[in-house]
């Protein structure tokens, strides 16, 4: 049955106002996606991916949502987050004071992953960079406090190279230490020992993304003494030579030596007793 | 008639029995129970069979096997993958590729046997009306879902996905997911007739589209014994597929049913109490019509 050019042209038209209306409404979905995720994306700060994870957005890109990750990690570290958890819905995570991450050697979450998601490129465990730890509460922290708890330093799989325990004098009681645990960010991995060690009952340690956990320099910013190391002298004007009123044969020096005999041969210019010395003064 | 559409299979069981008017849809069942029950032995039982979920997953600690409708939406996303889910995309698309892109719907996806318990529902309950959605839709989802991964760079569909949302909870935790279960029975019941799959399903209009080659198809190799009950229309998800194929015999159009959006869920062949039809090839020619391959115009 051949239809006639007005039939065609009605049937064309019908065709394009429905097109044209289904198209409409998937749009109008997709900006209803678009703006739900919007509002949903954005990692908690207590939820921390797997090692390897690429960042945030690329990862959100990677991830099929198959758990694979999960299953593959022998300490039930991770989890995949179900529909209602505040962690975009599927995706791995873990929670640091719940279970952390033990660093295995092998990294089978990173092996198990399908999609790269979690970066091949990951080989060595201490390269991992899943967050930072940070000492956020410092009136509660018992080493801050002059006591000897040191678990998180202890528990660390990064002992003395992520957290170190720099000594302090304690001015409370004027004759103690304080040892005060001191996260070092080119050694952290994120793994969240410390965070899952700490005896308080809510962590003073904890591990945070990078970007929550770490403040940035201006790119301006250089700090003199080392651009003065590196360029072996100073960079503005010449170091003037200081000239105090020194006793002969002694200098000076600023980087923190102090005061300098030169040809020290025991010998000081001053008398052995100190009378001498004021006498001098009234003479002149 | 319209009795009998409210119970289609009445005839089909009175003829053949019970269990022959049933036995496609047992095995599809049986088929999706089972598969899920492989997921889940590992979690539940300690056996681990298949490892993940019909995301991307892990058989036998050796075959890979990923859904290339969530790589398709990462490629979209602008991320560049490994090779594993590559190589596990191109062997599910493969598979569906041989046996029919919506075989995903009919015999694995989760959604089915909600949508397909609605679908019952409605039918005995005698309910009517609701949304009428364009089966073409879906398509425009489709591509709605891949051109929002691209501007969001990530896997956006999948926030919302019944299909893989549903399967993951089964198999790590449902949280909510309950109630998208609820939602998409209580949709399929009330709003529309087969409203979500055979009308909006993104991921389902992806398989469909597998499905342009495929031999394995459902032909109705026996037309000419058809007596107008018209219950395969009343049981078919798709029931625009079938026309062609059963009708055809005139414009020389030969019985093997190539629509794309046919699951081969062998529904028709259950209920149909003269036998017209049966699990075929695309290249099968019966009662000396050559087989026509025209797909139809609208999918
Ligand atoms: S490194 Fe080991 S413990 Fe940590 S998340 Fe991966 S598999 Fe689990
Ligand atoms: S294995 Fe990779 S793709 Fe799968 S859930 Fe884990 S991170 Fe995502
Ligand atoms: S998270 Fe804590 S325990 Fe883990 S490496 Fe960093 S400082 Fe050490
Ligand atoms: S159309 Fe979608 S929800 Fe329905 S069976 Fe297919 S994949 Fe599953």
């Amino acid at each position: 049955m051949a239809k006639t050019g007005n039939e065609v042209d009605q049937y064309r038209r019908r065709f394009l106002i429905r097109s044209a209306g289904q198209a409409c409404g998937a749009a109008l979905l997709g900006i209803g996606l678009l703006t739900l995720a919007r509002q949903t994306y954005g990692l908690p700060a207590e939820a921390i991916r797997p090692p390897g994870a690429l960042a945030e957005t690329d990862f959100l890109a990677a991830c099929v949502r198959c758990g694979l990750c999960v299953r593959d990690c022998p300490y039930n570290t991770l989890k995949l987050s179900e529909l209602g958890d505040k962690v975009t819905t599927g995706t791995p995570y873990f929670i640091a004071r719940d279970i952390p991450c033990e660093m295995c050697d092998d990294i089978p979450c990173v092996v198990a992953c399908p999609t790269g998601a979690l970066d091949k490129k990951l080989t060595d465990i201490d390269d991992a960079r899943m967050g930072l730890a940070a000492l956020v509460d410092q009136e509660n922290c018992l080493n801050f406090l002059g006591l000897r708890c040191d678990i998180c330093y202890r528990v660390c799989p990064a002992i003395d190279k992520a957290i170190t325990l720099d000594t302090i004098h304690n001015p409370r009681t004027g004759k103690h230490t304080l040892f005060i645990p001191v996260v070092h960010s080119e050694a952290c991995t994120g793994c969240g020992k410390c965070e899952h060690a700490c005896i308080l009952p809510e962590a003073a340690i904890k591990v945070l993304p990078a970007r929550l956990a770490k403040g940035a320099p201006g790119q301006h910013y250089r700090l003199g003494w080392e651009e003065k190391q590196k360029a072996g002298s100073s960079l503005v004007a010449p170091d003037k030579e200081h000239k105090y009123n020194l006793p002969e044969g002694y200098r000076y020096e600023y980087e923190g030596q102090g005061l300098i005999k030169e040809n020290d041969s025991g010998e000081t210019p001053f008398s052995s007793n100190p009378l001498d010395t004021l006498n001098q003064g009234r003479q002149q | 008639m319209s009795n009998t559409l409210l119970r289609p299979g009445a005839d089909a069981i009175a003829v053949k029995g019970w269990w022959s008017a049933h036995q496609w849809l047992i095995l599809r069942r049986i088929t999706q129970a089972g598969i899920l029950g492989l997921f889940l032995a590992g979690p539940l039982l300690g056996v681990w069979i298949i490892k993940g979920n019909i995301a991307s997953s892990l058989t036998l600690d050796i075959l890979p096997l990923s859904d290339p409708y969530l790589l398709l939406q990462s490629l979209f996303a602008g991320h560049w993958p490994e090779t594993t889910v590559v190589i596990g995309a191109f062997i599910v698309a493969g598979f569906y590729f041989l046996v029919g892109g919506r075989v995903y719907c009919g015999w694995i996806c989760p959604v089915n046997p909600i949508t397909d318990m609605a679908a019952w529902f409605r039918q005995r309950l005698n309910i009517k009306g609701g949304a009428r959605f364009p089966r073409q839709s879906r398509y425009w989802l489709l591509a709605m879902t891949l051109i929002t991964a691209s501007i969001s760079g990530s896997l956006l569909w999948e926030m919302v996905n019944p299909v893989t949302m549903i399967y993951r909870g089964l198999i790590f935790g449902m949280g909510m997911a309950w109630f998208l279960v609820l939602a998409l029975f209580l949709f399929d019941l009330f709003l529309g007739q087969r409203g979500w799959c055979s009308h909006l399903c993104p991921m389902g209009a992806f398989y469909s589209l597998l499905a342009f080659y495929s031999p394995l198809r459902v032909s109705a190799t026996q037309r000419e014994k058809c007596n107008d009950c018209m219950e395969c229309y009343a049981v078919c998800p798709e029931p625009q597929v079938i026309p062609p194929a059963l009708k055809g015999a005139e414009q020389g159009v030969g019985p093997v049913i190539t629509g794309i959006n046919c699951s081969n869920c062998g529904r028709c062949i259950d209920v149909c109490s003269k036998n017209v039809f049966q699990f075929s090839t695309r290249f099968k020619s019966v009662n000396n019509f050559s087989t026509v391959t025209k797909r139809e115009a609208m999918p």
